[in-house]
């Protein structure tokens, strides 16, 4: 079940969602918003999906605790040898951690995981310049063979004998991998184009047209981009 | 009747090296014709030449009796000559087949319901309707070659080109794509190494090599050859 089911509005709705938890200054505002968009994602059933997106992304918050409490100037709260642990550091880190999370909750539940395909129509529809649009979907769908190519000739370079160490060689070597990865993208898009040219292709993508949006998600919409404008205005005050 | 490609004194260089040098060329309506060489020998280029892809320099190229010097003029003919790349990836570039397959129709200037419509119609020909939601990017080698030729087919080109057809295609799928292009009523033009199946579907073949294009001939004769083999069970 979404949210949101126009993916325009699903988009914008986002957008001013997450600007307006990221001008969040206070903890308790902060939490209040990871609660709302928890909740928003429970009202999807999403459910182990979105827990497991949500993982992925703690992992990165989890250096935020190491690092933020030692490396923020504070009143110290435990001494570690000659480190010292910040209360405001980690005040910091927590007020990050939630604003991050409810963000990603935010993009996973509204935008969720838009083809590249219909999101291209969307950004088309919301009028976003095509040659920015085209960038981003070509880029979603040649990515993996871009990938694959630099495998190829990572494994190659391994049955080779080549081993990474901390040298001259081996950062001269990733030099040239990543320049030949560069310009095999190059000729690759080169040919793309053609394959393109060939089939008429002039410039325009012929995007489908979307229906209006339904009066459900306009209600959706507007209640989640309210609540966050709310939000930002109580934290504020 | 007027021939569908007419090359006369074609040249193409790059980089100040001669690729192909005094080229002449002429392919009727219904004929298939084979470009047969050595790697490197310029068969891909003088195809990506025919389509105003590479720049000659010098001689001329005639599409459909029309003479093509600029872009403009090769846009306009390009989608009645399906090409079909050597790279399938480079051919699909829409996350779905069906949205690659309809691409051709939309730029031909056909509603969004008319493209899928011939889409789908492509598809079911080459027997791969099946295919028409599947990610492109994750099919088989054979099935990413049926689907560019379905791309190909969708814009109903008067002619096909097609660049070393079934490298990296499987049996089966070889056997589909054979079929559909006996079937194709129109032109062609075929690089392939595959010696069975350009056999198999040419009428007129032509060799490239040290940069010209001289004819060649396609004839079929008996074999007579000896080999070893192993005989199972008691000899007899």
């Amino acid at each position: 079940m979404t949210v949101i089911a126009d993916p325009r509005l699903g988009l914008v709705t986002a957008l001013i969602a997450i600007v307006a938890v990221a001008q969040l200054h206070g903890l308790p505002a902060a939490t209040a918003a990871f609660i709302l968009a928890a909740m928003l994602g429970g009202v999807t059933r999403a459910g182990w999906p979105l827990a497991r997106r949500l993982v992925h992304v703690e992992g990165f918050m989890l250096l935020l605790f190491v690092m933020l409490p030692l490396t923020m100037p504070g009143e110290p709260l435990a001494r570690i040898g000659p480190l010292s642990v910040s209360a405001e550091g980690i005040a910091l880190a927590a007020l990050v951690a939630l604003k991050v999370s409810a963000s990603v909750l935010l993009l996973a539940v509204l935008v969720g995981s838009m083809e590249p395909a219909r999101l291209g129509a969307t950004l088309h529809a919301l009028h976003v310049p095509e040659r920015f649009n085209r960038l981003l979907v070509m880029t979603a769908r040649y990515v993996d063979l871009i990938r694959a190519e630099a495998q190829r000739l990572r494994e190659s370079m391994r049955a080779r004998g080549f081993r990474p160490r901390s040298n001259r060689h081996t950062w001269r070597s990733y030099g040239h991998l990543a320049g030949m990865v560069l310009i095999r993208a190059l000729d690759r898009a080169e040919r793309v184009t053609e394959a393109m040219r060939c089939r008429g292709f002039s410039g325009r993508y012929p995007h489908a047209a979307f229906a209006p949006p339904a009066l459900r998600d306009w209600t959706a919409s507007i209640a989640v981009a309210v609540t966050g404008l709310i939000l930002l205005a109580a934290d504020r005050l | 009747m007027t021939k569908l490609i007419e090359l006369s004194g074609l040249s193409v260089g790059r980089a100040g090296r001669p690729i192909l040098s005094d080229v002449a060329l002429e392919l009727a309506a219904g004929e298939r014709l084979a470009l047969v060489g050595p790697n490197g020998a310029g068969k891909t280029t003088l195809l990506r030449t025919i389509l105003g892809l590479e720049a000659s320099g010098g001689g001329s190229i005639r599409l459909f009796g029309e003479e093509c010097r600029t872009e403009k003029q090769f846009a306009r003919l390009r989608p009645r000559i399906g090409f079909l790349f050597q790279d399938s990836d480079d051919q699909l570039f829409c996350p779905t087949v069906i949205e690659d397959v309809s691409f051709g129709p939309l730029n031909l200037g056909h509603d969004r319901a008319a493209a899928r419509a011939m889409a789908e119609e492509a598809l079911g020909r080459l027997g791969i309707a099946d295919l028409a939601g599947r990610i492109s990017h994750r099919l088989s080698g054979g099935e990413k070659r049926l689907v560019c030729l379905a791309g190909l087919l969708a814009m109903q080109p008067d002619m096909l080109m097609l660049d070393e057809p079934t490298n990296g295609v499987d049996a089966g799928n070889g056997e589909r794509l054979r079929e559909a292009l006996r079937s194709f009523p129109g032109a062609m033009i075929l690089v392939s190494h595959d010696a069975e199946f350009v056999a198999d579907l040419a009428t007129r073949a032509m060799v490239v090599r040290d940069g010209r294009l001289l004819p060649a001939e396609i004839h079929d004769h008996a074999h007579t050859h000896r080999h070893r083999h192993i005989h199972v069970g008691s000899g007899g």
